[in-house]
């Protein structure tokens, strides 16, 4: 197939720009020679984030590896909508085996490749929320504290989707999700739950920890093609929304992830060995409303009365926000 | 080489010389010993191309174990009782995905009460787990059979247990014959996968499958096993003819000549069960018995054929299906024809020795038909009755276990009958 350049006019900063960038800077996605290591036909929902936040990972680190990559996926939705018996969306040597052992599974992968001989050949495991922060955490945890040569991907859409959203660690506060019905006294997920699994991981030391978003790709695939620059143990934890189990627009799941760095609720930062050293400026904090109201797992929080719980949400993205320095102003190095 | 060692250490010897290339570690007594010598070789640089991994559970370790067999290399852990439940489910799933891992079960109870001694309560628990279960008499039958296990799983790409009883195996020493590097390098060739992770030619391991190819999958792991009834007992063959001595195989008759009662069991049990056989036959009573080799696949043909001269069966195995009575007991049954009476005595669990003398008794009731369909070896019955009683007056009569310890006295007391300090 024969390539054409076509020159673009720039439209606003995530659009076509990217086509007026030097060819070397263009995104893994904008290049027709892209793997699709997860092709089209697979069975994810419309406005799914997990299936777009899969594609550009694992298209970068097939970028970064020169196409020697193989790929661990926990149970899940990911695992589900992309493998349906006989067919398969992914175009790379690909492995399922339970819902809690990624992590563990990659890190034999691993071994099994150096003792092959096979340096060259580089792991990624990959899952949901459910199958990171929760049921795979154990076996995370080991991967990062034996710091084997594993990247795993987080993909967090903060409820259990496969089996109909139902709550997990990761599920923020007053989220309607099966499990943590919008009823009673305090309705949907308790305050004061759930964990931070990003500074986890950065307390093991590991070498390098990113938490990423659907809302800024170039940024995913950055993040992804540095960590395949380092060896040991890596973790990208990357927001993404699921219309599904949020009660959101299809089309506005690139809004809504958007607005949930904007408002401070989900912050973008790099670690390395357990240091902070790179966050992604706000440069006009949004308030929480804006990133609630476009969600149905939200709707409680709009009726009367609910004022409080909205001002504790409000003053968590406050917090991150003082936190990480995600200020412009604070943030300039 | 002739060597006197411990159970354990001589199967680390073996493992060793299977050349393996990624071992997965957890400690739980009583496998322990075996990855430790094995971590020892890895370390010196003796076991150059293999790695060694210290895991955070047992789970990770099947799971690393499954993640290294998928990517091609030749895998190995070991585990125990509450460490083989812990890792449940990656054990269905590593039979499932047809991945050749061998793994030693150092056979131990399953709590609670926590008891870390001998029966085969962890293995049976995986018994329908699609691995292949062979069961070792003795620690030299250990050691052949983990040379055996790699070649069997790796020819099958079925995953493979070899169970050795905990302690009563693992921490005696014995005699053992080690055989050489060249010797295990001429039967077992390196490993070729079935199928593998490799980006040269990607393949998609461990879809969804859903109803309309489930069974059909479900079917040909049955018929794997099937095709291991031919092979364990081949490969058994050719073992024998190129170490000069015979292991493994699907099941061995001792004294089964003319015998009317045949006793079926699984492990180092039958050594006790051989001399009993002997001094019997010595007094004049016809009775041998068998050795179940292999546990899954169940070797039901071979074992009817071995059986069928006998009037009466009767089972001695090391658990119990609570509610049910004897696990091996209902394979037995399967392989009989109609016509031979079945007894089962459930003996040596949580490591209760099981001696000749208790042995013999019960034996010499069955020869005479006075057997009941189900005994427990060396039960108790006082100790049971006053316990029911007691339970039967209080309204809240707390842990069992802690009432029963008080009646035999102190954990550690000696056990079986006779003992003192009753009150």
């Amino acid at each position: 197939m024969t390539q054409q350049v076509i020159k673009f006019y720039q439209t606003g900063t995530f659009t076509v720009g990217n086509r007026l960038l030097d060819e070397s800077q263009r995104s893994v996605q904008a290049n027709m020679q892209r793997t699709n290591s997860l092709n089209s036909g697979h069975r994810a929902c419309q406005g799914c984030g997990e299936a777009l936040g899969a594609r550009y990972a694992i298209d970068a680190a097939m970028r970064a590896t020169g196409n020697r990559l193989i790929a661990v996926n926990a149970t899940g939705c990911l695992e589900v909508f992309s493998t349906p018996y006989p067919e398969s969306s992914w175009q790379i040597p690909w492995i399922h085996s339970l819902f809690g052992n990624a992590a563990a599974v990659a890190s034999g992968i691993a071994a099994a490749l150096r003792v092959r001989g096979q340096d060259d050949v580089r792991v990624i495991a990959q899952g949901g929320d459910g199958g990171t922060t929760d049921i795979g955490f154990g076996c995370l945890s080991g991967m990062f504290e034996r710091n084997d040569d594993v990247l795993y991907v987080c993909y967090d859409n903060e409820a259990y989707m496969n089996t109909g959203v139902q709550r997990s660690s990761a599920t923020p506060p007053t989220a309607r999700t099966a499990t943590t019905m919008a009823v009673g006294e305090e309705p949907g997920n308790p305050f004061g739950t759930g964990k931070n699994v990003p500074l986890i991981a950065m307390a093991h030391h590991v070498p390098y920890v990113a938490t990423a978003t659907v809302a800024n790709l170039r940024d995913l695939e950055y993040k992804v093609t540095k960590a395949m620059a380092i060896r040991g143990a890596r973790y990208i934890h990357v927001h993404v929304p699921c219309p599904l189990g949020w009660g959101s627009d299809p089309a506005l799941t690139i809004r809504i992830a958007r607005l949930a760095v904007e408002s401070g609720l989900f912050p973008l930062f790099e670690a390395e060995h357990g240091e902070v050293t790179a966050r992604t400026s706000i440069r006009r904090p949004v308030p929480v409303v804006e990133y609630l109201k476009l969600q149905k797992r939200f709707a409680h929080l709009f009726a009367a009365g609910a004022e409080a719980r909205l001002a504790r949400i409000q003053a968590i993205a406050d917090r991150n926000i003082a936190h990480f320095g995600l200020l412009a102003a604070e943030a300039a190095p | 080489m002739l060597r006197q060692m411990e159970g354990s250490q001589a199967v680390a010897h073996a493992i060793a010389l299977a050349r393996p290339q990624v071992i997965c570690a957890y400690p739980i007594t009583p496998q322990t010993h075996i990855v430790e010598a094995l971590g020892r070789q890895v370390k010196n640089g003796e076991l150059p191309g293999c790695e060694f991994i210290n895991v955070e559970s047992e789970f990770a370790a099947l799971s690393v174990a499954i993640g290294a067999s998928a990517a091609g290399a030749r895998a190995y852990t070991a585990t125990s009782s509450q460490g083989l439940l812990f890792m449940a489910e990656a054990v269905f799933n590593a039979s499932g995905l047809e991945l050749p891992i061998v793994m030693t079960i150092g056979n131990r109870a399953i709590g609670a009460p926590i008891n870390i001694w001998n029966d085969h309560s962890d293995s049976m628990a995986m018994r329908d787990a699609g691995w292949i279960q062979l069961f070792a008499e003795n620690n030299q039958e250990a050691l052949d059979l983990h040379i055996q296990a790699f070649r069997l799983a790796e020819d099958l790409s079925c995953p493979v247990m070899v169970c050795m009883d905990g302690f009563i195996l693992t921490h005696a020493f014995e005699r053992v014959d080690l055989p050489t590097q060249e010797q295990v390098d001429a039967f077992l060739p390196p490993y070729e996968p079935h199928q593998v992770l490799d980006p040269a030619d990607p393949v998609t391991i461990g879809a969804m499958v859903g109803p309309d190819a489930f069974t059909e999958v479900r079917y040909l792991a049955h018929h794997r096993q099937l095709r291991a009834l031919e092979r364990i007992p081949e490969i058994a063959e050719q073992f024998a003819a190129r170490f000069g001595r015979r292991s493994g195989g699907l099941l061995r008759g001792y004294r089964t000549e003319g015998a009317e009662t045949l006793v079926v069991a699984l492990g180092s049990v039958n050594g006790t069960l051989q001399e009993v056989i002997d001094a019997m036959r010595a007094d004049g009573i016809a009775i041998g018995s068998v050795s179940l080799g292999a546990y899954r696949p169940f070797p039901q043909a071979a074992l009817r054929a071995a059986l069928d001269q006998a009037r009466r069966v009767v089972v001695v195995e090391k658990c119990l299906a609570a509610g049910v009575g004897g696990i091996v007991t209902e394979d037995v049954r399967r392989a009989l024809h109609d016509g031979h009476r079945l007894d089962t005595v459930i003996a040596g669990l949580g490591g209760r020795p099981i001696t000749r003398a208790a042995l013999r008794e019960v034996l010499e009731h069955a020869c005479r038909g006075e057997a009941e369909p189900l005994t427990f070896l060396d039960l108790d019955r006082e100790v049971v009755e006053r316990e029911l009683e007691r339970e039967s007056q209080v309204l809240r009569p707390g842990p069992t276990a802690s009432a029963v310890l008080r009646q035999v006295g102190l954990p550690g007391a000696p056990f079986g009958r006779g003992r003192e300090g009753r009150s």
